[in-house]
Protein backbone atom coordinates (compact mmCIF):
# COMPACT_ATOMS: atom_id res chain seq x y z
CA UNK A 1 0.00 0.00 0.00
CA UNK A 2 1.33 3.41 -0.86
CA UNK A 3 1.28 6.11 1.77
CA UNK A 4 -1.30 8.84 1.19
CA UNK A 5 -0.09 11.86 -0.77
CA UNK A 6 -0.49 15.14 1.05
CA UNK A 7 -1.49 18.09 -1.08
CA UNK A 8 0.86 21.06 -1.05
CA UNK A 9 -0.08 24.37 -2.66
CA UNK A 10 2.56 26.48 -4.41
CA UNK A 11 1.53 30.12 -4.73
CA UNK A 12 2.14 31.81 -8.08
CA UNK A 13 2.66 35.54 -8.15
CA UNK A 14 3.45 37.53 -11.27
CA UNK A 15 7.25 37.75 -11.29
CA UNK A 16 7.82 34.47 -9.46
CA UNK A 17 10.50 32.30 -11.05
CA UNK A 18 11.03 29.33 -8.76
CA UNK A 19 7.41 28.16 -8.67
CA UNK A 20 7.98 25.35 -11.18
CA UNK A 21 11.10 24.14 -9.38
CA UNK A 22 9.20 24.07 -6.09
CA UNK A 23 6.31 22.18 -7.70
CA UNK A 24 8.70 19.70 -9.32
CA UNK A 25 10.70 19.13 -6.12
CA UNK A 26 7.60 18.59 -3.98
CA UNK A 27 6.16 16.17 -6.57
CA UNK A 28 9.47 14.28 -6.68
CA UNK A 29 9.28 14.00 -2.89
CA UNK A 30 5.88 12.35 -3.12
CA UNK A 31 3.49 15.24 -2.52
CA UNK A 32 0.58 16.17 -4.74
CA UNK A 33 1.80 19.66 -5.55
CA UNK A 34 -0.67 22.15 -7.04
CA UNK A 35 -0.35 25.77 -8.13
CA UNK A 36 -2.49 28.44 -6.48
CA UNK A 37 -2.89 31.63 -8.53
CA UNK A 38 -2.37 34.88 -6.62
CA UNK A 39 -5.88 36.19 -7.34
CA UNK A 40 -7.59 33.25 -5.63
CA UNK A 41 -9.47 34.42 -2.56
CA UNK A 42 -9.68 30.94 -1.06
CA UNK A 43 -7.14 28.15 -0.88
CA UNK A 44 -8.13 24.68 -2.07
CA UNK A 45 -8.00 21.89 0.51
CA UNK A 46 -4.25 21.86 1.33
CA UNK A 47 -1.96 20.16 3.86
CA UNK A 48 0.81 22.75 3.44
CA UNK A 49 1.56 25.94 1.50
CA UNK A 50 4.82 26.99 -0.13
CA UNK A 51 5.58 30.56 -1.19
CA UNK A 52 8.30 30.17 -3.81
CA UNK A 53 11.16 32.45 -4.73
CA UNK A 54 11.26 35.05 -7.45
CA UNK A 55 10.59 38.74 -7.86
CA UNK A 56 6.88 39.09 -7.22
CA UNK A 57 5.52 42.34 -8.65
CA UNK A 58 9.02 43.23 -9.79
CA UNK A 59 10.19 43.78 -6.19
CA UNK A 60 8.70 47.27 -6.56
CA UNK A 61 8.72 49.50 -3.49
CA UNK A 62 10.24 46.81 -1.21
CA UNK A 63 10.55 43.12 -1.96
CA UNK A 64 7.38 41.32 -0.90
CA UNK A 65 5.58 44.57 -0.03
CA UNK A 66 3.03 44.37 -2.85
CA UNK A 67 2.58 40.59 -2.87
CA UNK A 68 1.46 40.60 0.74
CA UNK A 69 -1.74 42.33 -0.40
CA UNK A 70 -2.51 39.73 -3.08
CA UNK A 71 -5.94 38.15 -2.48
CA UNK A 72 -4.37 34.71 -2.02
CA UNK A 73 -2.19 36.08 0.79
CA UNK A 74 -5.24 36.89 2.90
CA UNK A 75 -6.17 33.23 2.61
CA UNK A 76 -2.59 32.22 3.49
CA UNK A 77 -2.65 34.41 6.63
CA UNK A 78 -5.91 32.75 7.65
CA UNK A 79 -4.43 29.33 6.89
CA UNK A 80 -1.34 30.09 8.99
CA UNK A 81 -3.39 31.47 11.87
CA UNK A 82 -5.37 28.21 11.87
CA UNK A 83 -2.10 26.31 12.37
CA UNK A 84 -1.44 25.30 8.74
CA UNK A 85 2.16 24.77 7.63
CA UNK A 86 3.54 27.61 5.51
CA UNK A 87 7.06 27.69 4.07
CA UNK A 88 8.40 30.83 2.38
CA UNK A 89 11.52 30.50 0.27
CA UNK A 90 13.57 33.61 -0.60
CA UNK A 91 10.94 36.03 -2.00
CA UNK A 92 8.42 33.90 -0.08
CA UNK A 93 10.34 34.68 3.12
CA UNK A 94 10.30 38.38 2.23
CA UNK A 95 6.53 38.24 1.68
CA UNK A 96 5.92 36.45 5.00
CA UNK A 97 7.93 39.13 6.82
CA UNK A 98 6.05 41.96 5.09
CA UNK A 99 2.76 40.19 5.92
CA UNK A 100 3.73 40.10 9.58
CA UNK A 101 3.64 36.30 9.77
CA UNK A 102 7.38 36.22 10.49
CA UNK A 103 9.54 38.65 12.44
CA UNK A 104 12.00 41.03 10.82
CA UNK A 105 12.60 42.31 7.33
CA UNK A 106 14.96 41.39 4.49
CA UNK A 107 17.15 44.27 3.40
CA UNK A 108 19.64 44.84 0.61
CA UNK A 109 22.74 42.65 1.04
CA UNK A 110 25.44 44.43 2.98
CA UNK A 111 27.81 44.05 0.01
CA UNK A 112 25.16 45.58 -2.32
CA UNK A 113 25.88 42.70 -4.70
CA UNK A 114 23.68 39.80 -5.69
CA UNK A 115 24.94 36.61 -4.08
CA UNK A 116 24.50 33.33 -5.96
CA UNK A 117 26.33 30.28 -4.61
CA UNK A 118 26.07 27.18 -2.46
CA UNK A 119 26.27 28.05 1.23
CA UNK A 120 26.73 25.92 4.34
CA UNK A 121 23.87 26.14 6.84
CA UNK A 122 23.67 24.80 10.36
CA UNK A 123 20.36 23.26 11.49
CA UNK A 124 19.56 24.58 14.95
CA UNK A 125 16.16 22.94 15.43
CA UNK A 126 14.69 19.67 14.28
CA UNK A 127 11.37 19.92 16.11
CA UNK A 128 9.73 22.00 13.37
CA UNK A 129 7.57 20.65 10.52
CA UNK A 130 10.29 21.85 8.14
CA UNK A 131 13.30 20.09 9.65
CA UNK A 132 12.09 16.81 11.19
CA UNK A 133 14.29 14.83 8.84
CA UNK A 134 17.44 16.82 9.68
CA UNK A 135 19.76 16.38 12.63
CA UNK A 136 20.51 19.11 15.12
CA UNK A 137 23.88 20.69 14.38
CA UNK A 138 23.90 19.15 10.91
CA UNK A 139 25.45 21.26 8.15
CA UNK A 140 23.38 21.46 4.96
CA UNK A 141 24.67 22.77 1.66
CA UNK A 142 21.93 24.68 -0.16
CA UNK A 143 22.25 27.48 -2.74
CA UNK A 144 21.25 31.09 -2.18
CA UNK A 145 20.54 33.59 -4.94
CA UNK A 146 19.36 36.95 -3.77
CA UNK A 147 20.11 40.65 -3.63
CA UNK A 148 18.03 41.27 -0.54
CA UNK A 149 18.63 38.58 2.06
CA UNK A 150 20.08 40.70 4.80
CA UNK A 151 17.66 39.81 7.58
CA UNK A 152 17.22 42.46 10.23
CA UNK A 153 15.30 42.84 13.46
CA UNK A 154 15.98 45.34 16.26
CA UNK A 155 17.94 44.44 19.43
CA UNK A 156 14.94 43.59 21.62
CA UNK A 157 13.24 41.61 18.89
CA UNK A 158 16.43 39.74 18.20
CA UNK A 159 17.03 38.83 21.84
CA UNK A 160 13.44 37.57 22.17
CA UNK A 161 13.72 35.54 19.02
CA UNK A 162 16.94 33.84 20.07
CA UNK A 163 15.52 33.16 23.56
CA UNK A 164 12.47 31.48 21.99
CA UNK A 165 14.76 29.51 19.67
CA UNK A 166 13.01 30.78 16.56
CA UNK A 167 16.20 30.60 14.52
CA UNK A 168 16.08 27.29 12.66
CA UNK A 169 18.91 27.77 10.15
CA UNK A 170 22.07 29.80 10.46
CA UNK A 171 24.72 30.46 7.83
CA UNK A 172 28.00 28.80 8.80
CA UNK A 173 29.81 31.78 7.23
CA UNK A 174 28.82 35.39 6.50
CA UNK A 175 26.67 35.56 3.35
CA UNK A 176 24.71 38.81 3.17
CA UNK A 177 25.10 40.76 6.42
CA UNK A 178 22.13 39.02 8.02
CA UNK A 179 21.87 39.63 11.74
CA UNK A 180 23.74 36.91 13.66
CA UNK A 181 23.94 35.01 10.34
CA UNK A 182 20.25 34.10 10.49
CA UNK A 183 19.23 32.17 7.37
CA UNK A 184 15.81 30.86 8.40
CA UNK A 185 13.30 31.57 11.17
CA UNK A 186 9.98 30.20 12.38
CA UNK A 187 7.10 32.02 14.02
CA UNK A 188 6.48 31.54 17.73
CA UNK A 189 3.96 28.77 17.11
CA UNK A 190 6.39 26.97 14.82
CA UNK A 191 4.05 26.42 11.85
CA UNK A 192 5.38 29.19 9.57
CA UNK A 193 8.97 29.26 8.34
CA UNK A 194 10.94 31.50 6.02
CA UNK A 195 14.44 31.01 4.66
CA UNK A 196 16.60 32.69 2.05
CA UNK A 197 18.36 29.53 0.71
CA UNK A 198 16.56 27.47 -1.94
CA UNK A 199 15.95 23.86 -0.87
CA UNK A 200 14.00 23.26 -4.11
CA UNK A 201 17.23 23.80 -6.08
CA UNK A 202 19.05 21.11 -4.06
CA UNK A 203 16.99 17.95 -4.27
CA UNK A 204 19.26 15.85 -6.45
CA UNK A 205 23.03 15.18 -6.31
CA UNK A 206 23.13 16.15 -10.00
CA UNK A 207 22.28 19.69 -8.92
CA UNK A 208 25.28 19.80 -6.59
CA UNK A 209 23.48 18.85 -3.40
CA UNK A 210 20.44 16.92 -2.26
CA UNK A 211 20.37 18.53 1.17
CA UNK A 212 17.36 20.65 0.27
CA UNK A 213 15.36 17.44 -0.08
CA UNK A 214 15.82 16.86 3.67
CA UNK A 215 13.89 20.05 4.35
CA UNK A 216 11.20 19.65 1.70
CA UNK A 217 10.65 15.98 2.57
CA UNK A 218 10.34 17.09 6.21
CA UNK A 219 7.53 19.37 5.10
CA UNK A 220 5.91 16.63 3.00
CA UNK A 221 6.13 14.20 5.93
CA UNK A 222 4.61 16.74 8.33
CA UNK A 223 1.89 17.55 5.80
CA UNK A 224 1.19 13.83 5.38
CA UNK A 225 0.81 13.38 9.15
CA UNK A 226 -1.59 16.30 9.17
CA UNK A 227 -3.48 14.91 6.19
CA UNK A 228 -3.79 11.44 7.76
CA UNK A 229 -4.93 12.96 11.04
CA UNK A 230 -7.77 14.81 9.31
CA UNK A 231 -9.05 11.92 7.16
CA UNK B 1 -4.41 67.57 -3.20
CA UNK B 2 -0.72 66.92 -3.87
CA UNK B 3 1.19 65.02 -1.22
CA UNK B 4 4.84 64.10 -1.06
CA UNK B 5 6.05 61.28 1.13
CA UNK B 6 9.71 61.03 2.11
CA UNK B 7 10.73 57.56 3.26
CA UNK B 8 14.11 57.26 4.94
CA UNK B 9 16.13 54.52 6.59
CA UNK B 10 15.67 54.98 10.35
CA UNK B 11 18.50 56.41 12.37
CA UNK B 12 20.94 53.73 13.44
CA UNK B 13 19.93 51.41 10.59
CA UNK B 14 22.89 50.55 8.41
CA UNK B 15 22.45 51.96 4.91
CA UNK B 16 24.97 50.31 2.58
CA UNK B 17 23.64 52.26 -0.42
CA UNK B 18 24.25 55.53 1.39
CA UNK B 19 27.75 54.38 2.32
CA UNK B 20 28.55 53.45 -1.27
CA UNK B 21 27.32 56.81 -2.57
CA UNK B 22 29.23 58.64 0.14
CA UNK B 23 32.46 56.90 -0.77
CA UNK B 24 31.90 57.72 -4.46
CA UNK B 25 31.31 61.37 -3.60
CA UNK B 26 34.55 61.40 -1.64
CA UNK B 27 36.39 59.90 -4.58
CA UNK B 28 35.07 62.81 -6.64
CA UNK B 29 36.72 65.13 -4.14
CA UNK B 30 33.65 66.22 -2.14
CA UNK B 31 33.96 66.40 1.61
CA UNK B 32 30.76 64.67 2.73
CA UNK B 33 29.54 62.58 5.59
CA UNK B 34 26.38 60.76 6.65
CA UNK B 35 24.88 60.06 3.20
CA UNK B 36 21.58 58.20 3.52
CA UNK B 37 19.33 57.04 0.70
CA UNK B 38 15.57 56.98 0.91
CA UNK B 39 12.76 57.40 -1.57
CA UNK B 40 10.18 59.98 -2.57
CA UNK B 41 6.57 59.15 -3.38
CA UNK B 42 4.49 61.88 -5.04
CA UNK B 43 0.75 61.43 -4.80
CA UNK B 44 -2.46 63.14 -5.80
CA UNK B 45 -4.91 62.51 -2.96
CA UNK B 46 -8.63 62.86 -3.36
CA UNK B 47 -9.64 64.41 -0.04
CA UNK B 48 -11.92 67.23 1.10
CA UNK B 49 -9.34 68.96 3.30
CA UNK B 50 -5.73 68.80 4.40
CA UNK B 51 -6.45 66.97 7.67
CA UNK B 52 -8.31 64.18 5.87
CA UNK B 53 -5.58 63.94 3.26
CA UNK B 54 -2.90 63.72 5.94
CA UNK B 55 -4.76 60.95 7.78
CA UNK B 56 -5.12 59.01 4.55
CA UNK B 57 -1.46 59.36 3.62
CA UNK B 58 -0.43 58.32 7.14
CA UNK B 59 -2.45 55.14 6.69
CA UNK B 60 -0.77 54.56 3.32
CA UNK B 61 2.64 54.91 4.97
CA UNK B 62 1.81 52.53 7.80
CA UNK B 63 0.29 49.91 5.53
CA UNK B 64 2.47 50.03 2.46
CA UNK B 65 4.79 52.92 1.69
CA UNK B 66 7.19 52.41 4.62
CA UNK B 67 8.25 49.43 6.67
CA UNK B 68 8.21 50.77 10.25
CA UNK B 69 10.89 48.28 11.33
CA UNK B 70 13.56 50.04 9.28
CA UNK B 71 12.05 53.19 7.78
CA UNK B 72 10.67 56.49 8.97
CA UNK B 73 8.49 58.77 6.88
CA UNK B 74 7.55 62.42 6.54
CA UNK B 75 4.49 63.77 4.77
CA UNK B 76 4.33 67.11 2.99
CA UNK B 77 1.01 68.42 1.72
CA UNK B 78 0.90 71.10 -0.94
CA UNK B 79 -2.06 73.41 -0.42
CA UNK B 80 -3.88 74.04 -3.69
CA UNK B 81 -3.44 77.62 -4.98
CA UNK B 82 -6.22 79.90 -3.71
Amino acid sequence: MTSPQPRVGVLRFPGACDDRDALWALSALDAEAVFVWHTETELPDLDAVVLPGGFSYGDYLRCGAIARFAPAMEAVVEYANAGGFVLGICNGFQILCEAGLLPGVLRRNESLTFVCRDVPLVVERTDTPFTVRCEEGQTLTIPVKHGEGNWYVDDDGHAELEARRQVVLRYAEPVNGSRNDVAGVVNERGNVMGLMPHPEHAVDPLLGSADGALMLSSLVESARARFVATV
Amino acid sequence: MKATVLVRPKQGILDPQGQAVESSLRQLGFSVDGARIGRVVDLEVDAADAATARTQVEQMCEQLLANPLIESYEIELAEPPA
